[in-house]
């Protein structure tokens, strides 16, 4: 996350503001800014998404390949995340900087997406025991505008949402099992994601605590910690991040705001991603 | 608690420049402006093979034989005279670099600030030592160009007591280009709040100060909180800065304050939606239009 380096004053300000229940921007602590989203938008993946969270810009691409399955858990599909900060975010991003961060966020979306019940991983293996689909998740960072792990976290989800699996048939001649990956573009099946998690950032700012964090807020907050909620409000994942520490019981109340962000925020998502398949719309990308 | 997801779809058609006229002139990095070689090299241009080409995206502008790319998204182009607002990022040998928004840093002298007190005397060493006492890093300020080296670097002074440290409010940064100049960039706005205007896309709002507090040159910061009808205030012209600066309307007391007005129906946080950042900013263009302006 980009540094911003702010003045005493403004930090009061920021800090009085978030008291008052009333952020520099006319929010509440619990609102959301306004968010634009887009899936389908790169041709050459199975599934892609960009969202513009107000100047957070995140694209996301997933591939699916047919790889060996995992010796530990022979009948389910995998999911691998990656992340590249992009130096056009941020110039510290230059580099390995952006290396750091990337592990952070790919680590945290990893745990979130490694409760069983987020996806049904066992659809996503193909032959149980030998192969099963691997999705790559590659998400990329455009631009920083404060809160980037839950506008990452609402990308990838768009993204699986649009990602499309490409049917196999399965054809046993001598010396085992021959896989047909159909190279028809209709011939496909999607992803449920409405177990999928979302992450939300809850940023402790003095006495109080904000969801949404622009950079000048995140810049105020000396604790957060980040939840991955589904739809129906389980979390499945939970990391504290910051110098200040927390009290138990302010945990609690950061989880239940949490909780409620999370849920209205992925019943959104999915509302808005449904209008958008029944729209079917050309793609609008970075031109306009 | 409220969520606003909304497809890239569903968003009309880019900002439009230049309100429904043909500009005509629009050039992109690279693009022949002329083969004629009667004309001027001016800024935004380079010559090449005998043609004149754009070396940035903007309106080509002829003045006589001088022909210049204006660009609409720029680094901040130091003026002397020009108010700007940085924030400090490094202190130096008895100077303070600054960060405007300029190609590169700018620097305000220890020479050339009023020191607290608004006493005028030799800076001693005691001075020198003192100086992150005055101004450390993060800090904002309000100053004025003194200087602009040959390098492109500007020189700052605050040698006025309208000048010098910023309290509490908030930034906002657009782009230098909309900032439109003026005689005066410090304005008291009716409607409870003060506003300055930097030259440099910088743009300070903050709580209108008492006559008698001014005279500090800011040294002795405010840390009470802003009252609640300050802060909405304030907010609301954060978005309306934004919104115009969303739709490049030009930025002045003026439109700001017709966009504060047109805004009156709404709600703050609902000035962050495009629909009504399109709305506002319309009403803002038919009142200029009409008052000729």
């Amino acid at each position: 996350m980009a540094d911003v380096n702010l003045s005493e004053a403004e930090k009061t300000f920021i800090l009085h503001s978030v008291q008052d229940n009333f952020r520099d921007d006319g929010r509440s602590c619990e609102d959301f800014r306004h968010m634009e989203i887009e899936t389908g938008l790169i041709s050459n993946t199975n599934g892609s998404a960009r969202v513009r969270l107000a100047s957070t810009d995140v694209l996301v691409g997933v591939k699916v390949q047919l790889s060996p399955v995992d010796p530990e858990n022979p009948e389910v599909g995998r999911m691998e995340f990656f992340l590249d900060c992009s130096a056009n975010a941020t110039p510290e991003f230059e580099g390995r900087g952006g290396e750091e961060l990337a592990s952070e966020i790919t680590a945290l979306l990893t745990r979130a997406y490694g409760c069983p019940s987020t996806m049904d991983y066992p659809s996503l293996c193909v032959l149980p025991g030998q192969q099963c689909w691997l999705l790559y998740v590659d998400i990329l960072l455009l631009e920083c505008g404060g809160n980037l792990f839950d506008a990452m976290s609402l990308a990838v989800k768009a993204a699986l949402f649009n990602t499309k699996v490409p049917n196999v048939t399965m054809t046993k001649d001598e010396g085992g099992i021959e896989l047909d990956v159909s190279d028809d573009p209709y011939d496909f099946k999607r992803l449920d994601v409405t177990g999928a998690p979302l992450v939300v950032t809850v940023n402790k700012i003095g006495h109080f605590h904000v969801v949404d964090a622009s950079e000048k807020e995140e810049a105020c907050s000396l604790a957060r910690i980040m939840l991955g909620v589904t739809q129906t409000g389980t979390i499945t994942a939970m990391k504290k991040e910051g110098s200040g520490s927390l009290d138990a019981d302010s945990i609690s109340d950061m989880m239940e705001s949490a909780k409620k962000v999370g849920v209205l925020l992925n019943k959104s998502l999915l509302k808005a991603l449904g209008e958008e398949e029944e729209q079917g719309t050309e793609a609008v990308g970075f031109l306009r | 608690m409220s969520v606003d997801i909304r497809l890239a779809s569903s968003r009309g058609k880019g900002a439009d420049l230049y309100h429904g006229e043909d500009p005509g002139n629009i050039v992109t990095p690279g693009d022949v402006i002329t083969a004629d070689t009667g004309f001027m090299r001016g800024h935004g241009t380079y010559m090449e093979e005998d043609c004149l080409h754009a070396s940035v995206a903007g309106t080509v502008e002829r003045v006589n034989k001088l022909v210049s790319v204006r660009p609409p998204k720029t680094r901040y182009n130091g003026e002397i005279g020009d108010v700007v607002i940085g924030r400090v990022i490094e202190l130096a040998l008895r100077r303070w670099r600054v960060e405007t928004h300029s190609r590169m840093d700018s620097v305000l002298m220890l020479s050339s600030v009023n020191l607290p007190g608004g006493e005028l005397r030799r800076r001693s060493e005691e001075d020198e030592k003192m100086m992150r006492s005055y101004l450390k890093e993060g800090d904002l300020i309000s100053a004025e160009v003194q200087n602009v080296m040959s390098d492109g670097c500007l020189s700052l002074h605050t040698r006025s007591l309208k000048y010098g440290k910023l309290g509490q409010g908030t930034l906002v940064q657009v782009s230098p280009s909309l900032v439109l100049r003026r005689k005066t960039h410090f304005h008291n706005l009716p409607v409870g709040a003060s506003i300055i205007l930097g030259n440099n896309g910088f743009i300070w709002l903050s709580p209108t100060q008492d006559e008698q507090d001014g005279d500090t040159g800011g040294y002795q910061t405010n840390l009470q909180p802003v009252s609640h009808s300050d802060r909405e205030v304030i907010a609301r012209l954060r978005n309306c800065v934004l919104a115009l600066a969303d739709r490049q309307m030009l930025l002045f007391d003026t439109s700001i304050l017709h966009a504060y007005e047109a805004s009156m129906k709404h709600t703050v946080k609902e000035l962050l939606k495009p629909e009504v950042i399109a709305d506002v900013v319309d009403l803002v263009r038919q009142r200029m239009e009409l008052e000729g302006s």
